[in-house]
């Protein structure tokens, strides 16, 4: 058995359940109602679904997801800039996979693909420098999606891809940042909220003081937790003793790949390559330096400048009904959206968080629909 | 193979004429050894046997066509013996339609074509009739081939939705997701540790020995396209009973859950090409995991779940205890962003 599979230990995982749950009435009696965590990152939006954590915590815990997909809250106005993009002649658009499928204000890229366009996936921009470098006859323009766990990668794809001198090789930056996405959900008077769950790989890059300010400024009970079952229960009992103690603090409890100062070396880069912006997110609005954008001397590399993008008109055009805004935001949970598996499904999503793997719609809509009738096996 | 000095396959392949005929003796006659495939008339004739029939047809059109464990060709022989196979019949006879792209090596082609008839072998079946047509270069992404096959029904075989009932158990003849992985792996270039094979083989012999043994089946269904989830969710719909599967039971190995979790995949949704799923009384599942194992393709059967009143729901209990609903498959798998 290897040190991480204990983090999967089935035996350890439901007697820590038993001890969250005896946990959690506790802290429901002290406070008249369950307490309401929200996680912050699509990866635990999903593993806390694919566990039936919900259906478990029923009555004594509220989970929430908040703003963590990094395709969930890519806005229109940028969907529709790199749907501009596939369109020009000789270009080819280089992405993640679940990009594919996310609507901006009129197609998708997958809608392009579909009609011509020359969209591929990449698992790594890497992949792309070596298509670029194979097909020079080819614009390849790489699309910068995710926070700060994807950001230094497509940095060092740009050091590389300079001192190999490969020139027809840009990116489209669109890549995020957290902590200022946090700060505007809780910032939010309307959300009554108890305690976060804080992103483990994000963490691994900014370092667990980057999430000190949680505190200072709104004295909430936050833990940086794994994905893995154990890793999640041991993150919630955490915050209950702490909502029981009256206590406040930003604890790392995914020691094993987080720091307290995070991974210099990925910041140094990131902060080489890009700087922060002002920029929109899908149901938040625009959110002062959380976005990071390519520095003039990577202007060669940048595709908004070298191929003259002009910046699509921001846009609230927003689907009727779709109630995304909210549920990024944690002030929704998916099935109190009206459009919610009648009229939105995985296969025609109407909103962002029900096209991505890790929205809190779609994760949702695949685990935890209907209240079975019926025990277990 | 080289034809006229060349080593691609040419339009002129597909037109009828000098080149098909060599390409035809030369190669597909050379590798698919077969009696009545050798008259080279415009059918294939052959007697029958008393008794129900089962037919049916599948194009594949993988990308790409060579992966870990198999190719489109391997892929073209057993998806369609595994189709009858889990109908209950004795696959015989298959027809073998090809699409070629103009420019693909046919050194390519002749190792696709040496694995059909490696599959063919394994399998007991054989090409009886074919077809070949080359279509212009970028019309089509290398190769695509149809299959068509012919099977008796075993005597005494009924299988159906309408014979299930609540109680009886879901059983499944080994770890789920390989073939998936090992696509999508090969396809988007992925180099995780550690190569994931396709479980891709034929499953008629393991089959028939479970329906000589085992009385109690009710249904079979082989698990591609969709994973066992979207296939259980079919089943469960088509008779209006739930199922319950239990996430502790499901094999799923080391290499495909490392692989998975690093794209964000599923491995309920992933694709196979040697794992089928059956429905058996509950009386009978043991002695039908006991005759699995005993086969070198069920050697990790086990018992996954059971059947329910219900409405057509798939739930699945997880490991800690809790439930969650699984539904049809929508839309491809892609990799995820972080």
């Amino acid at each position: 058995m290897s040190p991480l599979d204990r983090f999967c230990d089935t035996e350890l995982s439901r007697k820590l359940m038993g001890r969250v749950a005896a946990l959690a009435d506790e802290v429901a009696e002290r406070l008249g109602r369950p307490a309401v965590f929200i996680e912050v990152c699509g990866t635990h939006t999903v593993a806390i679904s694919r566990l039936g954590l919900r259906s478990l915590l029923a009555g004594r815990v509220e989970l929430r997801s908040g703003p963590g997909c990094p395709v969930c809250v890519t806005d229109h106005q940028e969907i529709d800039m790199m749907v501009n993009l596939a369109r020009l002649a000789g270009v080819t658009l280089g992405t993640f996979g679940d990009m594919l499928r996310v609507p901006g204000s009129r197609s998708s890229l997958e809608r392009e693909r579909a009609g011509g366009a020359d969209v591929r996936i990449f698992y790594s921009p890497l992949d792309a420098v070596a298509f670029a470098e194979a097909n020079p006859e080819r614009e390849v323009v790489f699309l910068g999606i995710g926070f700060e766990t994807t950001a230094p990668v497509v940095a060092s794809t740009l050091t590389r891809a300079r001192a190999k001198g490969v020139k027809n090789f840009s990116i489209f930056s669109a890549h995020k940042l957290i902590p200022p996405a946090i700060r505007a959900v809780l910032s939010d008077p309307v959300l009554k909220l108890d305690g976060l769950i804080l992103p483990g790989h994000v963490s691994a890059i900014t370092g667990r003081r980057a999430f000190d300010f949680i505190v200072k400024e709104y004295g909430l009970p936050s833990v940086i937790s794994g994905f893995e079952p154990m890793d999640i229960l041991i993150a919630l009992h955490e915050l209950l003793l702490q909502l029981l103690r009256g206590e406040a603090r930003v604890v790392n409890k995914y020691t094993r790949v987080v720091r307290e100062e995070g991974n210099l070396d990925a910041r140094k880069r990131i902060a080489e390559c890009f700087e922060e912006v002002d920029v929109p997110w899908r149901g938040l609005g625009v959110i002062p330096e959380s976005g990071l954008s390519l520095r003039e001397t990577f202007r060669d590399f940048d595709a908004r400048f070298k191929l003259n993008i002009e910046p699509a008109p921001p846009t609230s055009h927003y689907p009727p009904g779709c109630a995304c805004k909210e549920i990024l935001r944690g002030k929704l949970l998916p099935p109190e959206c009206r459009l919610f598996s009648n009229v939105c499904t995985p296969v025609h999503p109407v909103g962002p968080c029900m096209v991505s793997s890790e929205g809190a719609c779609a994760a949702y809509y695949r685990f935890e629909r209907f209240s079975p009738v019926g025990g277990g096996i | 193979m080289k034809e006229n000095g060349r080593d691609i396959v040419l339009l002129a392949h597909g037109d009828g004429g000098a080149l098909t005929h060599e390409l035809i003796n030369n190669l597909f006659l050379c590798h698919f050894e077969s009696n009545i495939l050798k008259t080279l008339t415009d059918a294939a004739v052959f007697s029958i046997n008393e008794g129900r029939m089962a037919i049916t047809t599948d194009s594949f059109v993988v990308d790409p066509p060579f992966f870990p464990g198999g190719d489109v060709g391997k892929l073209a022989v057993c998806g369609t013996v595994n189709d009858l196979a889990v109908s209950g019949a004795r696959p015989v006879y298959l027809t073998a339609s090809f699409i070629l792209e103009e420019g693909l090596p046919l050194a390519d082609l002749e190792s696709i074509v040496q694995s059909m008839a490696g599959a063919c072998g394994v399998a007991g079946v054989e090409i009886v009739t074919g077809d070949t047509k080359v279509v212009e270069k970028g019309h089509l992404d290398k190769i695509f081939i149809n299959t068509t096959g012919v099977g008796y029904i075993f005597p005494g075989v009924d299988l159906g939705y309408h014979r299930i009932k609540p109680g009886d158990k879901v059983l499944v003849n080994g770890s789920l997701g390989q073939h998936g992985i090992a696509v999508l792996c090969k396809r988007y270039g992925f180099d995780f540790a550690g190569q994931v094979m396709s479980d891709c083989a034929p499953l008629n012999g393991i089959i028939s020995l479970l329906l000589k043994e085992i009385r109690g089946i009710k249904i079979m269904r082989d698990l591609t396209r969709g994973g066992l989830a979207t296939t259980a969710k079919e089943i469960a719909s088509a008779c209006g009973l739930d199922i319950w599967l239990d996430e502790n039971c499901i094999p799923v190995d080391a290499g495909v859950k490392g692989a998975a979790e690093m794209l964000g995949l599923d491995p309920l949704y992933l694709a196979n090409e040697g794992k089928f799923m059956v429905i058996v009384t509950p009386e009978e599942a043991e002695k039908a995991v006991a005759v699995m194992q005993g086969h070198e393709l069920g050697r990790d059967a086990r018992i996954i779940g059971e059947v329910k009143p219900g409405k057509g729901n798939v739930y699945l209990s997880t490991s800690l205890g809790g439930t969650k609903l699984l539904d049809l498959m929508a839309g491809s798998p892609l990799p995820r962003i972080c």
